[in-house]
């Protein structure tokens, strides 16, 4: 069988960071091939290389396509050769046509007028191709993700794609949808159209999968091929996890003391989809002195658990009881959960977390001012003081606290936000992946200075997606799936195997507990009560 | 004052001279605009620009822009626009002119229900734009459009007039002279030499307060010059004003407005979550900010403004006209954009917009001097915003 595509010695580095190592990847004609890797691995990366995101020159290595080497500029010319990239966050525009979308940079035009008809019957076509039958007259955003899903592949499709590559297809569809998708990924291997499938459900990718690359920490650590028999979960999560911890964490003696957080039947649904509950009766507590960890992959739930916790600030129709040394407390409203003690440190620190305009004094004391003023009134003076004090104790590399965050690199903007929720001095931290993007050196700073508050005896929640920093840091690990806690065990008894055991194992779980809830609805004649 | 300025040696992180110039270029480039215009037409006019009368005429002429430019900071800098402040200043001058002169009110209960009526306009349009989420550009455009309307359909397209003299004083009145010299308003030489006297003695605490807590600040060749010229600038036109009449009315009530909002701006807890909202919404509100509180405020703030403006204005042209403020809203938005706050939000100084709209006013007084046509009075005030706001584009990128 002839490969459609050969990438030899991929390099990709950003400042700081060497993404790609050297990575290999061969596709042959023809065949189903699923990328797999822990977050961060490289995976997107190496797609981004493919499909010229990343324009040749901004890489090493060499690319054939075809049996030709080639240099792609931009996505506009690998899309001219038929390769075709579907990204997780869907390119879609809501407001327009399923026929608008197909069509959209690509329209059925002459002389710029466009005739509405052909592209009607051709987008009717593609539509059938993907087994979709909706009119291609439907806004977007009144069909579901499922088939807004299909609606990029019909688009895919109408641009003579050769080779698909899908990025976490099936990761917001449900059971019907993603079969129905990897079914159409079956017979677009029968017309001969090579697909890269990057996927976290090992279940679909044995159903599917001729052959399966692993990547870890941005270099190729094996292909293996899938006809040569049934490769086992163990095998491929071995390989994706399979280093070693060095002496990357620092040492703290643990000595949690009494249960200081508690919460009970936590839930909440989806903000503009109601009814899809995303997190799902959540009960997790936390000791005094204690660094809690949820571990999950990217779509879990855990963020959204965590700011629907932080005064509702995710989802709607959210319901369940939180108690602060055992006492219940109002986490209704942000600045409530925060005077009861909750604080909230987000994942996304340029969206969520700092004012980039401000500078480093103004974002350290910014949830807290009362503390720095009297009857309203600021004291500067004072003010500089607590972010100097920060900056020396977290060790925030600028040039001094009057320089604006948007100038800092990833690590010390982290520690600003870490600061800002440091001087509100809450009892409960909730640390939402904060050492994400930032290098080696800070992600050590960050964790001293979460064994400094508990330490303290405050309770830290550690919601992260890099394993081995979970194993290294926290007490305790939940495990969150598909928006419920499916299990929980103490750091010292887990390891990463253990984990990925119990995401890959709890997804069928979840599906087959849910088909028992419908059950046992239906024998009760309570359908209604569930839709 | 130079004994005062003495500082025991040279503070422990002061900057740099180059440094902090540059770090503050905007702020001396926008004084010494300011100042390089006021040379200029000068120069142009003979001298006519500086003149007592011309002068009283200037600040009478720009005092309800800066007033409004002072709430309309507040809203830019939250991250919104209010395009309804024109015709809010026409409808509550309507409303003044109908209940004074119609209904014989006394003045005070009109000017209260005035700027009653101005917060609840502020509060009719802050609250679809705070709790609705509304673009605020639309929800002014068509409170612009409601006022404008209302004010005509208030003063059935008639101007109503003129005003008790008590009114009146408001705007064209000026502060009484305790000494009694003939021909020279002393106590307004001895305003003009205290106030800035007053507000130096103020900077020089500050600056040991900061000395003590080792904390950089301005280079101290700086502090004396701008110390020295702010002083030399207002005992000037101190001088200059008591030789005519003295200080207006207005003035007064203009200089006590802006220090208060310079100080809610920079020293409240409530100022630095305004900028905080502008900067970043989301942060904002996850730091236990109420966001939608906080804009909903900001508007009821420029309603009273617009409507402490509308009286000022009613009293100057003493009598109401259904024509009143129109396109007052673009000199007060270009005024606070002139004065260097970012369309965006979070960013601009109270400073900025009060020295924007002074060079908005000088260039509208010294071009009629100067005998340029209305036409290419407007071309010209349209560059020179275009050319402002250029700078601060050119001068980010290069940071």
């Amino acid at each position: 069988m002839d490969s459609i595509l050969e990438m030899r010695g991929i390099i990709k580095t950003f400042p700081g960071v060497k993404a790609l190592d050297n990575v290999n990847l061969s596709v042959r004609e023809g065949e189903i091939h699923a990328l797999i890797g822990e977050n961060g691995a490289g995976k997107s990366t190496l797609m981004k290389v493919l499909s010229g995101v990343y324009p040749h020159g901004t890489y090493e290595g060499e690319i054939r396509f075809g049996g030709q080497p080639i240099a792609f500029r931009g996505i506009a010319d690998s899309e001219k050769l038929g390769i075709i990239i579907i990204h997780q966050e869907l390119a879609l525009v809501p407001l327009l046509s399923i026929t608008e979308n197909l069509f959209l940079g690509n329209e059925q035009a002459k002389r710029g007028r466009i005739d509405w008809v052909a592209a009607t019957a051709r987008a009717r076509e593609l539509l059938r191709m993907v087994g979709l039958t909706d009119s291609p007259e439907t806004l977007i955003t009144d069909i579901g993700v499922g088939k807004q899903q299909l609606v990029e592949i019909a688009k895919a499709l109408s641009k003579q794609v050769k080779l698909l590559i899908l990025d976490e297809p099936t990761a917001s569809l449900n059971e019907s949808d993603s079969d129905a998708l990897l079914a159409l990924l079956l017979r677009f291997k029968e017309q001969g159209i090579s697909s890269i499938l990057i996927s976290h459900k090992l279940n679909e990718i044995a159903k599917v999968a001729d052959r399966v690359t692993i990547l870890r920490d941005g270099s190729t650590v094996e292909t293996l091929d899938c006809h040569d028999g049934p490769i086992s979960q163990d095998r491929i999560i071995k390989g994706m996890v399979g280093r070693d911890l060095a002496d990357r964490y620092p040492r703290r003696t643990s000595n949690p003391g009494d249960i200081l957080f508690q919460v009970k039947g936590w839930s909440a649904d989806h903000p503009i989809h109601p009814g899809r509950r995303v997190v799902k009766d959540i009960d997790l507590h936390v000791r005094r002195g204690e660094v809690v960890g949820i571990a999950g992959l990217m779509g879990a739930g855990r963020t959204e658990f965590a700011m629907s916790l932080f005064g509702r600030s995710y989802g709607r129709n959210i319901r369940g009881q939180a108690f602060l040394g055992g006492r219940e407390i109002d986490v209704s409203t942000i600045r409530r959960a925060m005077d009861s003690g909750i604080a909230y440190a987000t994942e996304d620190r340029k969206h969520y977390g700092l004012v980039l305009d401000n500078d480093i004094r103004h974002n350290v004391t910014l949830a807290n001012l009362d503390g720095v003023a009297k009857r309203g009134v600021i004291h500067h003076e004072r003010e500089i003081e607590i972010a100097n004090d920060f900056r020396r104790r977290l060790r925030i590399r600028c040039s001094d606290v009057f320089q604006q965050t948007v100038n800092l690199s990833g690590g010390n903007q982290q520690k600003v936000v870490l600061s800002k929720w440091l001087f509100a001095d809450p009892q409960v931290l909730i640390l939402d992946e904060p050492t994400r993007g930032i290098d080696v050196g800070a992600k050590y700073e960050i964790y001293t200075i979460v064994n400094q508050l508990v330490a303290e005896g405050r309770g830290v929640i550690l919601i992260s997606s890099e394993l081995p920093e979970l194993l290294g840091v926290a007490d305790r690990i939940y495990v969150m799936n598909e928006g419920a806690l499916v299990a929980e065990m103490p750091a010292a008894e887990a390891s990463q195997e253990k984990i990925m055991h119990a995401i890959m194992s709890s997804a069928s779980k979840a599906t087959a507990a849910r088909a028992a809830v419908a059950a046992a609805a239906l024998n009760t004649g309570a359908l209604e009560s569930l839709q | 004052m130079s004994a005062e300025l003495n500082l025991p040696a040279a503070p422990p992180r002061q900057a740099s001279m180059a440094k902090f110039l540059k770090s503050h270029m905007r702020d001396y480039g926008m004084l010494i605009s300011l100042l390089a215009i006021v040379a200029f037409f000068q120069y142009m006019t003979n001298g006519t620009l500086l003149q007592p009368l011309n002068l009283t005429n200037l600040v009478l002429q720009n005092s309800y822009i800066v007033i409004m430019a002072l709430g309309m900071l507040l809203v830019i800098v939250a991250g919104h626009i209010d395009l309804s402040v024109g015709s809010i200043v026409g409808f509550i001058g309507a409303l003044a002119a109908i209940l004074m002169v119609q209904f014989h009110w006394h003045f005070i209960p009109t000017a209260i229900v005035s700027l009653l009526a101005g917060a609840a306009i502020g509060a009719a349009q802050g609250y679809w734009v705070a709790y609705f989420r509304i673009p605020s550009f639309i929800v002014t455009l068509a409170g612009m459009l409601v006022f404008r309307g209302l004010s005509l359909a208030l003063l059935a397209g008639q101007s109503v007039g003129p005003f008790p003299v008590e009114f009146q004083r408001l705007s064209s009145g000026f502060i009484p002279d305790f000494f009694g010299t003939e021909g020279f308003h002393t106590t307004t030489l001895v305003l003009c030499l205290a106030t800035p006297a007053i507000m130096i003695g103020f900077s020089i605490a500050a600056r040991l307060r900061r000395h003590r807590f080792a904390i950089e600040q301005e280079p101290l060749v700086l502090f004396v010059l701008k110390s020295a010229g702010l002083f030399a600038v207002v005992a000037y036109v101190g001088w200059l004003l008591s030789t005519y009449k003295g200080l207006p009315n207005v003035l007064i009530i203009m200089a006590l407005l802006i220090g208060l909002y310079a100080f809610v701006t920079r020293d409240t807890t409530i100022g630095r979550r305004i900028y905080a909202l502008g900067g970043n919404e989301k942060a904002a509100k996850l730091s236990g900010i109420d966001t939608r509180r906080l804009s909903f405020y900001t508007f009821v703030n420029m309603g009273v403004l617009a409507a402490l403006a509308g009286l000022i204005f009613a009293a100057r042209l003493n009598t109401a006209t259904p024509k009143a403020g129109v396109s007052f809203e673009l000199d007060v938005i270009a005024a606070c954009f002139i004065g260097g706050a970012s369309a965006s939000g979070g960013v601009g100084r109270v400073t900025g917009a009060v020295i924007g709209a002074f060079i908005m006013g000088v260039m509208n007084n010294g071009m009629s001097i100067v005998g340029i046509g209305i036409d290419w009075q407007q071309v010209i005030k349209g560059l020179v915003l275009l050319a402002a706001v250029c700078f601060d584009v050119y001068n980010k990128g290069k940071a």
